[in-house]
């Protein structure tokens, strides 16, 4: 009988794998308020990013990640620079127009460059199976995916809480003229945020696409998974992010192996009911936009 | 005592003129009178581009005028489409029948998620609105016994229009039942929102402490116009599945609410025509540019979007109404 | 306010014109409209059926019977049978289409039904796969197969190699719901047990709960169908992480977890799995070799099963106006397609004079790693399987 601690285990995998492909949402909707709906294109382009260098370069898997971190990063500031900037003080409805713009284009651009079909994804023999630990059987590449959703977290809250550019992204998110007139050079430090959450997107969907699959439609695909974990876990919030995404994990993975038949229902249902009794996310500091 | 008579008269005179039709407003109709004489081999998709100008135009009541940011308003089209559907395959053909237990049934639904949507932010009411329309999906797709899940819902047989009129290949009918009903909720919601209902619930999107400071009970409007907004939609989902004869699940999908929303803000948000102009764009656009490439048309409906964004903000009459500001301004200067 | 007006009116017709009668009289041309998947998630459906059908008219050219045949692409985005209907519609009214063919799903074929059993317009079904669809109306053929055809033959080669306890894993929709109840009935009647049932959401990314309960009620083999996609990639690295196959459960499916074209993403994961299914692209004949070589002609992506599907519609499409020389009516068509044989990629089809629809080889297949590439390789075959859904 599989123990009520390997379904942990599997939903705590499961909400690592939440948290690892929706960061970088959280990081551009919740500290930059910009209703970037087009997040999956980032990490489309992560994934498709790392198939080709794993392919065609024949570059690891491991030395591919933070290849893929910096290539998307500086390619989200080509973008910022020419369409996300001019949006920030927009509408939020405008935003969403832009972005599902961006979706569509991107789209229809890897399905002419890629085709259609699924992606071939090897990951390497050593994270791959499972290792036996105390009678449970945990998978090696989940285990992997908990240490990276470790190292990033505490990466962001170190970065945004302790260090001098966390101080200045901080002042600018809450108050951009006081900011400004601090000498604070906002659109840097708007530039930089854009750039690390677009990183962040391209890096979580390196990492996703072993268990998720990756074709063209993978922006529009994923994109209420990303939505969901980072309102409920309260935008702008990191730690909120990762007790969203481990929450819904575990509520999911448990309600699909003891009550199957409800299978579908579960996530969304645990999303109204989270967002109900805290409706501005459960570690949501400031006002959501 | 004759002052505030005096302002009262301003008040009714000014609430009259809202409610004056424009001769541009005239000439939009009677277009769509004209689509059915010029083009009779287009009625289907005009009468699908006219269903979903109806179903953005109940949006526009929520988003728009209410301020309600939602992605799950395809539940209520769906609600209704069902109802409909299911009424026809167990036996109630009448077309009326079904468009008015589709109505009330997608106002009831409305009315109990109005609830839900008390609390939070915009970012909270969008994720509430688009769980409840997964939900709904994963619903009618796990009972295939009585829906048909994604095959479709199948037996829908719609009577004919006054035991006259059939429902044809051309979709001559259909254009017109769709038009006419069309039409009548226009009216219907035309008046409401120039009403001084219509006046409370735009307070309450620019500002709500001030709203419930001049005493506007925010939540019962919230709430009637939720409902009332959701009666539309079902009328709507309702059309949709008579003048298709059958019902597929995609009406109760995420994307139809994507999509919805889309054409919405393409046209113009609070203008009451920004549903109608904005479905009318997005589909021509999308229909044409499929044509020409079936394959990798997205994409340059994508690059439209983006370049819409970057210059035509407000939507088509948003951008359209400040060209012909700018173009008054201008000519008031040439007279001066 | 009147300028507004005008503009309106202007700028309505303008675009609708755009869109307006394209018609020309036909005469010397024969066009053919086709209502495929090509965007959304689904646009692997409408490449392979589009591409399969344009593989053969490369292949035998363009004019048949003095007519030069024309092929008209509807992109119809995905299942949304509205769009089907209306673009069936127009096919029919503006641009006169002499077929109307394609067809990734159901939904989509089935909102056609009333409108082409009105204009009497063959439709030629080349995927779709619910068994009901050519009851809906006589002018339907399916050149492809249905569900529960893939599916039977399942059931009967696992309960012939010893298998008694089986466990069924199904996505949770109408196919998925279809292909569980056929497997079980074949399987039950020939004395079988299904020890376990689950159903999987369409939108599922996680796998492991699923899998994990196939592995703890220790059956023989796991039957699994999921729509061809990612589905199978997720539940295929699921199977392999758990070590279900280690474990010994074997893993039965339909072709359409077996995908041709998603064989090598999932790469070694999915060595020695059995499905059954009318199509692989290891298909060893001399038929097969030439549709391969044409496709590759037009893209260089491995096809797969509906690719064959849209090539052997175009074949049936082919053999039907030469028949009648060029000359298309409705009934007559139809009265051709009945009966049809075909030399198709896959081996031998007849299309079933009664019920319209395919008569074709079933071929139990295993994967297995040929070079750098996975394929399906076929070992034994069920002869002339007809549709048991009906």
């Amino acid at each position: 009988m599989h123990s009520f601690l390997g379904v942990l285990f599997d939903g705590l995998a499961y909400g690592a794998l939440l948290f690892v492909i929706s960061v970088g949402l959280s990081i551009t909707l919740g500290l930059m308020g910009f209703n970037n709906l087009a997040h999956g294109v980032f990490a489309m382009a992560g994934g498709y990013l790392l198939v080709t260098l794993i392919s065609k370069a024949g570059i690891g898997f491991l030395p591919a990640l933070p290849i893929v971190f910096c290539v998307v990063a500086l390619g989200s500031l080509v973008l910022e620079r020419t369409l996300y900037r001019p949006l920030y003080k927009s509408t939020p409805l405008n935003q969403v127009l832009l972005s599902v713009g961006i979706i569509f284009v991107a789209t229809a651009g890897v399905n002419y460059l890629w085709g259609p079909g699924q992606q071939p994804v090897v990951i390497p023999e050593w994270l791959s199976g499972q290792y036996a630990v105390l009678g449970l059987d945990l998978s090696r590449y989940r285990l992997f995916l908990m240490v990276i959703v470790a190292a990033i977290t505490l990466a962001l809250v170190f970065g945004l809480e302790r260090t001098r550019f966390g101080a200045k992204i901080r002042a600018s998110v809450d108050n951009q003229r006081t900011a400004e007139s601090m000498g604070i050079r906002v659109d840097r430090v708007f530039q930089l945020t854009f750039a690390l959450g677009s990183g962040l997107a391209g890096l979580g969907g390196a990492l996703g696409v072993d268990v998720l699959g990756l074709d063209p439609n993978f922006a529009i695909k994923y994109l209420v998974y990303f939505l969901l974990v980072v309102v409920v876990g309260g935008p702008g919030s990191v730690f909120g992010t990762l007790l969203a995404a481990l929450l819904l994990g575990v509520a999911d993975i448990a309600g699909k192996y003891y009550v199957p038949q409800l299978g579908a229902f579960i996530i969304y249902a645990a999303m109204i009911i989270l967002l109900l009794l805290f409706p501005h996310g459960l570690l949501g500091r400031r006002k959501s936009r | 005592m004759s002052d505030n008579l005096a302002k009262a008269s301003r008040h009714v005179s000014f609430l009259r003129g809202r409610e004056r039709w424009k001769s541009a407003e005239i000439a939009f109709w009677l277009t769509l009178v004209g689509v059915y004489f010029v083009f009779p081999s287009s009625l289907v998709f005009a009468s699908q581009i006219l269903i979903t100008g109806l179903f953005a135009l109940s949006l526009d009541m929520i988003l728009g005028y209410a301020g309600i940011v939602t992605l799950g308003h395809a539940a209520f089209f769906g609600i209704g489409a069902y109802t409909a559907g299911l009424m026809a395959a167990h036996g109630w053909h009448d077309p009326f029948l079904g468009l008015l237990v589709a109505g009330v049934t997608a106002g009831i639904a409305g009315y109990l998620c109005s609830f839900l949507l008390s609390k939070g932010g915009d970012l909270t009411r969008l994720m509430i609105t688009l769980g409840i329309g997964l939900l709904l999906y994963e619903v009618v797709n796990s009972a295939t016994k009585y829906t048909g899940g994604v095959d479709g819902l199948q037996g829908v047989e719609i009577g004919k229009l006054f035991g006259v009129f059939g429902f044809d290949l051309y979709g001559k009918t259909a254009y017109i039942y769709v038009l006419i009903i069309s039409f009548l909720l226009f009216v219907f919601t035309r008046s409401m929102m120039n009403s001084p209902y219509g006046l409370a619930l735009r307070s309450i999107r620019e500002n709500q402490t001030r709203a419930l400071a001049i005493g506007i009970p925010i939540s019962a409007c919230l709430t009637n116009i939720y409902s009332i907004a959701a009666v539309i939609a079902g009328i709507a989902g309702a059309l949709l599945t008579q003048t298709t004869q059958f019902v597929g699940i995609d009406v109760l999908s995420f994307q139809r609410s994507a999509d919805l929303l889309l054409i919405l803000i393409i046209g113009g948000t609070a203008t009451m025509y920004g549903g109608f102009v904005g479905a009318v764009v997005f589909l021509l656009a999308q229909n044409w540019l499929s044509n020409l490439n079936p394959q990798y048309w997205q994409f340059f409906l994508g690059i439209l979007l983006i370049v819409m964004t970057l210059y035509l903000r407000g939507g088509i009459l948003g951008g359209f109404s400040r060209l012909v500001n700018l173009f008054r301004h201008w000519r008031n200067k040439e007279h001066s | 306010m009147f300028r507004i007006g005008f503009v309106f009116v202007m700028l309505l017709c303008g675009i609708l014109a755009l869109s307006a009668d394209q018609a020309c009289a036909a005469g010397s041309t024969i066009k053919i409209g086709m209502i495929a998947e090509m965007t959304g998630s689904f646009s692997d459906f409408g490449f392979n059926i589009v591409n399969g059908a344009k593989a053969y008219m490369k292949e035998h050219g363009d004019t048949v019977a003095g007519k030069k045949i024309e092929l008209i692409v509807k992109d119809v985005g995905g299942p949304s049978p509205e769009v089907a209907k209306r673009l069936a519609q127009e096919l029919i009214v503006k641009d006169k289409v002499d077929f109307i063919a394609g067809f990734g799903f159901t939904p989509n074929a089935l909102a056609v039904a009333p409108i082409i059993t009105e204009a009497k317009m063959p439709t030629v079904i080349m995927n779709a796969a619910t068994s009901i669809i050519t009851t809906k109306s006589p002018y339907f053929v399916r050149v492809s197969m249905t569900l529960p055809q893939t599916t039977e033959p399942m059931a009967q080669w696992a309960h012939k190699n010893g298998y008694r306890k089986i466990y069924t894993l199904v996505a949770d929709y109408g196919p998925g719901h279809d292909s569980e109840a056929a497997f079980k009935k074949a399987f039950t009647k020939l004395g079988g047990q299904v020890v376990g049932e689950s159903r999987v959401p369409l939108k599922n990314p996680e796998f492991g709960p699923y899998v994990q309960r196939i592995k703890d009620s220790k059956p023989q083999a796991v039957f699994v169908f999921l729509p061809a996609g990612e589905m199978p990639v997720a539940f295929m690295k699921s199977y392999n992480e758990r070590g279900l196959a280690k474990a010994g459960i074997k893993l039965l499916t339909t072709g359409d977890v077996m995908n041709d074209n998603v064989q090598d993403a999932l790469g070694d994961h999915a060595l020695g799995v059995i499905s059954t299914h009318h199509y692989s692209v290891d298909h060893k004949s001399p038929e097969n070799k030439a549709f391969l070589a044409a496709f590759a002609k037009i893209e260089p992506q491995r096809p797969n099963y509906m690719a064959v599907g849209g090539y052997d519609g175009m074949a049936a499409i082919y053999n039907v106006i030469k028949q009648l020389k060029g000359v298309i009516d409705g009934d007559k068509a139809m009265a051709a397609f009945k009966g049809m044989k075909l030399n198709s990629p896959r081996g031998p089809v007849l299309i079933d004079p009664a019920t319209r629809d395919a008569i074709e080889n079933i071929y139990v297949r295993e994967v297995k790693k040929i070079g750098s590439h996975y394929y399906n390789v076929e070992f034994e075959t069920f002869k002339a399987v007809k549709d048991p859904g009906k």
